[in-house]
């Protein structure tokens, strides 16, 4: 493997090395030992980092055609639309990627607590990764509201509403927040500054989550701790780029699909209606991922504690590492909780389903039973499963045959392809 | 034998896989490199018509082309005399009359000095044309540098008289 | 291999899902006559386009403006192809206001290629007030703006009737079927020979209704031709990179699987 390591040759490759190694860095990126048994699920950490990626220079571009002023936002999206070179095209992308950005956000989270990446030592990979994942949400908050429609208005309305919910200083926070006693172009301007700014910070702490990463190395599918150096890792480069090179191709095979043939499919039809603050849509509906915050906050009637619960949602996951209090880590070898996994995934799911439907009759019962069951099961199944739990036996390593128990073996022989 | 074969199969499907990547980024890449060129909206604004049907002899008018001021004059005799008489040694940018007013009555120049870029300001300077504050440059009556820091004359746009009273400008 | 046929599966699942919560929302109720425009191949049928800007133009622009297309728009390609020539006329036939000029006064001078539509009002209220009290939506993009895009659109213009027996209606309210609400300010706007197609087609109420709506889609998505075009082949595209990549991966992770 050394012969692929790279020396700077020239003298001047060689003075800038010695006093800042990036010449070198791609070296630690050659050699970087990954589990070998990894499976596709492990490919959405590269997914992410190209949406990253593409959503600041889609962004960019746009901002040089964009106006953040309420009289001329939407004319200036119509004009990127129409007039703009490609404007149609880097538009779409735009908003479409920033579906396919959550998508592989959840699959990347829901493979973590399946395989107990969450839990020690990558305590701090994952509230990294909590926080990244509130910024991505803050950040597309904010970037529905920019082309100024019925959705992006009221959108705003509703939630920076909720503030007001805070006792004593709720209405001057408000106030604060829009820069004025509605939200108007204030409004819109400073949420297109932070628009802006948001994503870098985004990628500030991407940095730091892989470099946390990197200290542990990766969780893999059996979840046991693998020796370094050990004939059960290959190096990152070719092997693992080649492998998240050709996720990534499937994956923007489907959003090639979005963009070119349905890209209106994920969006709301109000938000081609101009902002309007003196009507109301209908359905006030934010997007699809941001759903089931959605519903749980609208499953609590009182204001404040509806607000509680949505933001609990969220503290929940960031203490993940300490309610779950397995001390196996892979849901493979965890019977009770993978069926309380599956439990959770319907229930999100469920809970994604009601947020989009009126918040009355039947959809209301349901989206409280499925919120009271998703904080059950952070705040209760979790603690006690990992006490209670009788897990299976975990292999010792990925290619030695293990010391004793049958049991294994069969597991290792039908998960060959885990 | 059956190892070259190996390693021949085991190349070409990387070195095809390269090419056609390539292809890949350099046809994603172009539209995001191409979308700040004129917009269509920019292109419709490319050629001005101007109605010059009110321009009396000894007149001039400023339109708007591109984001830059053009000055059309319909100059009297006098000025076209003047500008035809000049010697072309005299000048830093030697351009005969006739090539710059293809019809002596009317000239169609970009209202832009060559020096800084300021808008020289009309039947003012020591050549009976145009004179920029800025710099202390002098143009004559066919718009050509006589005196003063600017390098060369007037820009002439493209511009055609689509009827009488009509100059398509670009 | 097995991991490969899970992502297809879930990639088919995800597009036919997509694809039939859309086509559920048509078909459910909407009436549809068939577009052209639809489909992985759909293109504008240019003939249709320009009929229908001749009814947008003679019967819908009294009250509905376009304000976000402009004149050139008519000859550019995927639309309606009037050449730059007939776009040119069609555009010196509406005034626009333009100024100040040097005295401070605005004027009014005839429409160019590169002004905007010139809609029937000068503003939002004056619209509503001759409208009583409803403001006829601009119409720019009001395919994508409802539910259902054309076939809704095409749903409303067809689904004038009368209202059934008990529910008497207000004044200037009509009974529209497919409308939320079944109550609708505009009275029906298409009755058979309402316009004499310049083609020669018969302008039956089901023609006027498709073609204006065929032109209404293309306002609203202007390059959806370019789109579906560079889309076939980015897809395209993709497929053959991905199997070439998949195969790079397996020669080389071949390598090391042996050593195991």
């Amino acid at each position: 493997m050394s012969d692929h390591e790279y020396t700077p040759k020239s003298k001047f490759g060689k003075w800038f090395n010695d006093r800042l190694p990036l010449l070198t860095l791609g070296n630690h990126l050659t050699e970087y030992p990954t589990p070998k048994n990894l499976n596709y699920w492990w490919t959405f950490g590269a997914i992410l980092t190209f949406c990253l990626m593409a959503q600041i220079i889609t962004g960019i571009i746009l901002a040089m055609h964009y106006v953040a002023n309420s009289d001329l936002a939407f004319e200036s999206v119509e004009h990127i639309m129409r007039d703009v070179n490609y404007g149609w095209l880097i538009r779409y992308f735009h908003a479409n990627g920033s579906s396919m950005f959550f998508l592989a956000v959840y699959i990347h989270i829901f493979r973590s607590m399946y395989y107990g990446s969450h839990k020690s030592p990558r305590e701090l990979i994952w509230i990294i990764g909590m926080i990244i994942y509130f910024l991505m949400m803050m950040t597309a908050f904010m970037g529905y509201v920019l082309p100024w429609g019925q959705m992006s208005f009221w959108a705003a309305t509703v939630i920076t509403n909720l503030f007001s919910a805070v006792p004593f200083i709720g209405d001057s926070i408000t106030n604060w927040l829009w820069g004025g006693f509605a939200v108007d172009s204030p409004t819109l301007t400073r949420f297109y500054a932070l628009h802006y700014l948001f994503p870098f910070l985004i990628l500030g702490l991407v940095i730091l989550h892989i470099w946390a990463l990197h200290i542990p190395g990766n969780n893999n599918p059996i979840g046991i701790d693998l020796k370094h150096p050990s004939k059960d890792k290959v190096p990152f480069h070719p092997y693992i780029v080649i492998k998240d090179l050709y996720a990534l191709l499937i994956f923007l095979i489907i959003f090639a699909f979005l963009v070119f043939y349905s890209p209106n499919l994920l969006g709301h039809p109000d938000n081609y209606i101009e902002a309007n603050p003196m009507v109301t849509p209908d359905h006030i509906v934010p997007e699809w991922y941001l759903l089931p915050f959605y519903a749980i906050l609208r499953s609590i009637p009182d204001k404040l504690f509806g607000v509680i619960a949505m933001f609990g949602s969220i503290v929940v996951l960031v203490i993940l590492p300490w309610l779950d209090t397995s001390k196996v880590r892979s849901a493979i070898f965890r019977p009770l909780y993978k069926q309380f996994y599956w439990f959770l995934v319907a229930d999100v799911l469920i809970l994604g389903y009601v947020g989009a439907m009126p918040a009355e009759g039947l959809y209301l019962l349901v989206a409280r039973v499925a919120t009271a069951y998703y904080f059950l099961h952070f705040l209760v199944i979790l603690p006690v499963l990992g006490v209670k739990e009788k897990t299976l036996d975990v292999p010792l390593s990925l290619t030695e045959p293990v010391l004793g128990g049958s049991t294994n073996e069969s597991i290792l022989k039908n998960k060959k392809e885990i | 034998m059956a190892e070259d074969k190996k390693t021949n199969r085991r190349d070409f499907i990387f070195t095809a896989s390269y090419a056609l990547g390539a292809v890949g980024v350099g046809a994603a890449v172009w539209p995001l490199i191409d979308q700040m060129n004129p917009d269509a909206s920019v292109k419709a604004l490319a050629s001005t018509e101007v109605d010059i049907s009110s321009v009396e002899r000894g007149q001039s008018i400023t339109v708007l082309w591109r984001g830059k001021p053009v000055f059309i004059r319909r100059r009297t005799d006098e000025e076209i005399a003047k500008a035809k008489e000049v010697n072309l040694e005299e000048l830093k940018h030697p351009e005969k009359d006739e090539d710059r007013a293809k019809n002596p009555e009317w000239l169609v120049m970009i209202g832009v000095c060559t020096h800084l870029g300021c808008v020289p300001l009309g039947d003012k300077g020591e050549y009976g044309g145009w004179f920029c504050p800025c710099h202390g440059s002098h143009y004559d009556t066919s718009g050509r540098i006589r005196k003063g820091p600017a390098p060369t004359n007037m820009e002439v746009p493209k511009y055609e008289f689509v009827n009488s009273n009509t100059i398509k400008i670009g | 291999m097995k991991n490969f046929f899970k992502l297809i599966l879930f990639l088919t699942f995800f597009v036919i899902y997509g694809f039939s919560s859309i086509a559920a929302e048509k078909s459910h109720e909407l009436l549809s006559p068939g577009w052209s425009f639809k489909g992985f191949f759909g293109k504008f049928d240019t003939a249709s386009l320009q009929r229908g800007y001749q009814v947008y133009t003679e019967v819908c622009s009294a009250c509905h403006s376009m304000k976000y297309l402009s004149y050139r728009n008519l000859s550019q390609p995927g639309g309606p192809e009037f050449s730059d020539q007939q776009a040119k006329i069609i555009a010196s036939q509406f005034e626009v206001i333009d100024g100040p000029n040097s005295e401070g006064e605005m004027f009014t001078r005839p429409a160019r290629l590169s002004d905007k539509f010139v809609g029937p009002y000068a503003n939002e209220q004056a619209a509503t007030v001759a409208n009583g009290g409803a403001y006829p939506p601009d119409m720019s993009v009001l395919v994508k703006a409802r539910q259902g895009g054309a076939d809704y659109i095409y749903s409303v213009l067809m689904g004038y009737e009368d209202p059934p027996s008990g529910i008497t209606l207000d004044d200037g309210v009509y009974y529209n079927k497919y409308m939320p609400g079944n109550n609708i300010k505009m009275a029906k706007p298409l009755s058979a020979g309402a316009v004499e197609y310049t083609d020669g087609t018969d302008a039956s109420e089901e023609q006027m209704a498709k073609d204006v709506v065929a032109f209404l889609a293309w306002a609203a998505e202007p390059h959806l031709e370019a789109r579906h075009k560079i889309g076939f082949r980015a897809i395209i595209y993709l497929f053959i990179i991905t199997v070439l990549v998949y195969f790079s991966m397996k020669k080389l992770w071949s390598r090391i699987e042996s050593k195991v």
